[in-house]
């Protein structure tokens, strides 16, 4: 039993359904996930040019508002905004002014008043983009950067695309999500991606105590064992496994993890031959994968990281686009949600 | 439309209204803070006042046994003067004032003050319920024969938990001793832990922290097993599990001395509410599947669950303006309390009997009064029009806290007149 999200989907696309804001996947139809895959493929071509620019955002301003730590997804997100040709700020909030006490919409007010056209938002609590959205005067677009536990819907979309790449399409695929689901806003939105697209099949292999109530109603099946659930397996997705876990009793050791969960070349060798590896970053070798899978031919993990700028881009660019359009639906600028 | 707050005459009458219990039209007579009498409606009752009540159904007031006045403490959530209009403004007479104020209500100076504060400033009826701990720890017993002393009608521990069983254990053994009623919200918290949701399908597809059913169902099935062994009267507070009625049934038959509230948004409302994130319906405990919102409803229909509370937590703005998990749990419900009622039955998911019973009779006998309509009892009366609809807004909410459980939405049944003690707390003349 699905159940509709329509707050969420009037929020984050206009009315001829373009999107305005990107908060999560639910209530985004397969055209859609498919034209930000397209769109995607063309930016590609920018990043193997020797100026890699693209006008679409230029003067606009995107702030990269980050409440909690990324590497990757931020540097990508910046890379992202100025091969469009944005101002890029970067903004971490975590030693800024939330811990001088200022609440969050406090420190929104104060960035819009810098006349931001568009806040990438990382943050460590659920919804947390989906308020800012709310929130914000309109005109000013949303892109979900990870949001707690809840959703990481560029994550999802670059590998979707990685997928597409290697795979031509999604249909008949069968794909595996293994380890720690209940903690994962990548998994919650690959396994939204994968079934609006068409794999046949979405598996989620871990112990029951690293996985969400209910889990199937998200449209996967459950495997406890591993070794049964690569069987003929055209994708296999690793999560990163947090050492806190050991801590709140939820696993008894990395070592026994490893032994049940961990992708290593015998249990790889269980799968479909043309397999491929994927993991969302950063990775534990020894802990969830064996480094000479990490490494090894079927591995895919760093076309995932080249095809997230792309991906950010278009996203970014459609976003704006988006906006823009409700910007002419109304032109006093009272558009609200 | 305006509102009186005039005091009473010395004798008032009530004409045209009809008893909610009985569907009767009379005259109600009152005289001096009690109801002199309760005659045909055409008998000559002499009284120096006299307000129509036409078209109006005439109940006992509403008694809430859940209720946040954020006094002493709190005051840009709310203070007794705002929240007890509030409840005037819902039909209510009288409030148990919940002892999570700051200070805590743990000791009978504290109990003094908002007594005090009450005899000045409310429209209603305050009748405060003390800490069964001190300072709501859950670790040392407050004192507890003092409180009562000082006007407690109850000792409870507000929405924290005792988690040690043997302070609850002995919490009961101690309040047993002086014939006290304790009240407590079931909850373990180390299976709730930091979750703010309900564990289920919604939490499950937005990656909210999800509190599962076993964090209430161990609770109360632990304190109905320490509520049989030391004998005390055990409320119950807010109930969210179908299993939790299943083994409130099972305790009423072994005949444990218990009862049992539910808040009316948990009939509600079920998870599905938060699926666009809306910290508005972040309460706790948390609104549950439709399931357990099916037999919350059986429960009060068959009496298995005593009263329906408001669980009324105003708070301002800043409260409610975040990110969900940041947000304060609760919701500002004590004004449309009988509209939401009043809605259950229009669906056929309550009668209005079984609604007024859970708003007035048995909600009263759980802290020992009565609340009814016959000569000699206090004046302690709702009228109110069940056929007329309105619409909550900022502009006829009483409340500080804005964030009711049904925005824009038109609903049932307008209080017209609210008496306590024969003084006339709310009034809304006719449009």
């Amino acid at each position: 039993m699905t159940v509709q999200d329509s707050p969420t989907t009037s929020l984050q696309l206009t009315e001829d359904g373009q999107l305005r804001h990107f908060l999560t996947l639910d209530g985004l139809d397969r055209a859609l996930l498919t034209d930000i895959l397209d769109t995607a493929d063309s930016f590609i071509e920018v990043g193997e040019r020797s100026i890699k620019k693209v006008p679409l955002l230029r003067g606009r301003t995107v702030v990269n508002l980050f409440f909690e730590s990324s590497t990757r997804t931020r540097s990508t997100f910046e890379l992202a905004a100025k091969r469009l040709s944005a101002d890029v700020l970067n903004l971490d909030i975590n030693t800024s002014a939330t811990s001088k006490g200022e609440s969050l919409s406090d420190t929104l007010l104060n960035l819009e008043a810098m006349a931001s056209d568009m806040f990438v938002v990382r943050h460590s609590q659920s919804g947390a983009p989906h308020f800012i959205a709310e929130s914000v005067t309109p005109g000013v677009a949303i892109i979900n950067a990870g949001d707690g536990r809840h959703a990481h819907p560029t994550q999802a979309m670059l590998d979707m695309q990685t997928i597409r790449q290697h795979k031509g399409s999604f249909e008949g695929l069968k794909v595996a999500i293994v380890g720690d689901v209940l903690h994962s806003r990548v998994a919650r939105s690959q396994i939204r991606a994968l079934r609006e697209l068409g794999a046949a099949e979405v598996r989620v292999i871990a112990p029951a105590t690293l996985l969400p109530r209910d889990v199937e109603s998200l449209g996967c099946t459950v495997d406890y064992d591993m070794a049964r659930g690569m069987r003929d397996l055209d994708v296999v997705i690793m999560l990163r496994l947090q050492k806190e876990r050991m801590e709140g009793a939820l696993l008894p050791s990395e070592r026994e993890f490893y032994r049940l969960y961990g992708l290593s070349r015998e249990k790889l060798a269980l799968a479909h031959p043309e397999c491929i590896v994927m993991h969302p970053g950063p990775i534990n070798r020894g802990v969830e994968i064996e480094s000479a899978v990490a490494d090894g031919p079927q591995s895919v993990i760093l076309d995932q990281v080249t095809n997230g700028i792309a991906i950010r881009m278009a996203v970014m660019s459609m976003a704006m686009g988006g906006q823009m359009a409700d910007r002419n639906r109304q032109p006093m600028g009272g558009v609200t949600p | 439309m305006s509102v009186i707050t005039e005091q009473s005459s010395s004798s008032l009458a009530l004409v045209g209204g009809r008893l909610a219990a009985t569907d009767e039209k009379v005259t109600l007579v009152i005289r001096d803070g009690r109801i002199e009498a309760v005659t045909g409606p055409d008998s000559n009752h002499g009284a120096d006042r006299v307000i129509d009540v036409s078209g109006c159904l005439i109940s006992p007031g509403f008694v809430d046994l859940c209720c946040n006045l954020r006094e002493p403490g709190n005051g840009q959530k709310g203070s007794i003067a705002t929240e007890s209009r509030a409840a005037a403004h819902g039909g209510f007479t009288t409030v148990c004032a919940s002892p999570e104020t700051s200070p805590i209500n743990d000791s009978g100076a504290v109990t003094n003050l908002i007594l005090d504060v009450a005899a000045k400033r409310s429209s209603v009826r305050v009748l405060p319920v003390g800490a069964i701990t001190r300072g709501l720890e859950g670790e040392l017993l407050s004192d507890m024969a003092g409180l009562a002393a000082a006007g407690c009608v109850a000792m409870g521990n507000g929405s924290h938990t005792v988690g040690n069983a043997r302070v609850l254990r002995r919490c009961m053994a101690y309040a047993q001793t002086f014939g006290l009623t304790v009240m407590f919200s079931p909850e373990n918290r180390a299976l709730a832990a930091d979750g703010y949701a309900h564990d289920g399908l919604v939490a499950s597809r937005l990656g909210l922290l999800g509190i599962p059913e076993v964090a209430e169902t161990t609770a109360v099935m632990e304190m109905l097993l320490l509520a049989e062994e030391t004998g005390v009267r055990l409320h119950l507070s807010q109930l969210s599990c179908a299993r939790s009625v299943e083994m409130l049934m099972e305790a009423r038959r072994r005949n444990i001395a218990v009862t049992a509230d539910v808040a009316m948004h948990q009939l509600l409302f079920t998870d599905s509410a938060l699926s666009g994130f809306d910290s508005r319906y972040h309460v706790r405990p948390p609104l549950r599947s439709e399931s357990d919102r099916q037999a919350l409803l059986a429960g009060v229909r068959d009496g298995v669950i005593d009263a329906i509370t408001s669980q009324h937590q105003p708070h301002d703005s800043a409260a409610k303006q975040a990110p969900l998990a940041a947000t304060e749990p609760g919701l500002s419900t004590i004004e449309t309390t009988l509209s939401m009622g009043l809605l259950l039955v229009q669906r056929g998911e309550l009668s209005q009997p079984q609604l007024l019973r859970a708003l007035t009779e048995s909600p009263a006998s759980v802290i020992g009064c009565r609340a009814v309509i016959e000569p000699g009892a206090p004046a302690d009366i709702c009228v109110f029009d069940p056929g007329e609809v309105w619409t909550p807004s900022a502009s006829n909410l009483c409340s500080v806290g804005l964030h009711h459980p049904v925005p824009s939405r038109s609903l049932p049944g307008v209080v017209r007149l609210t008496l306590c003690n024969g003084v006339i707390a709310w009034s809304l003349q006719p449009a």
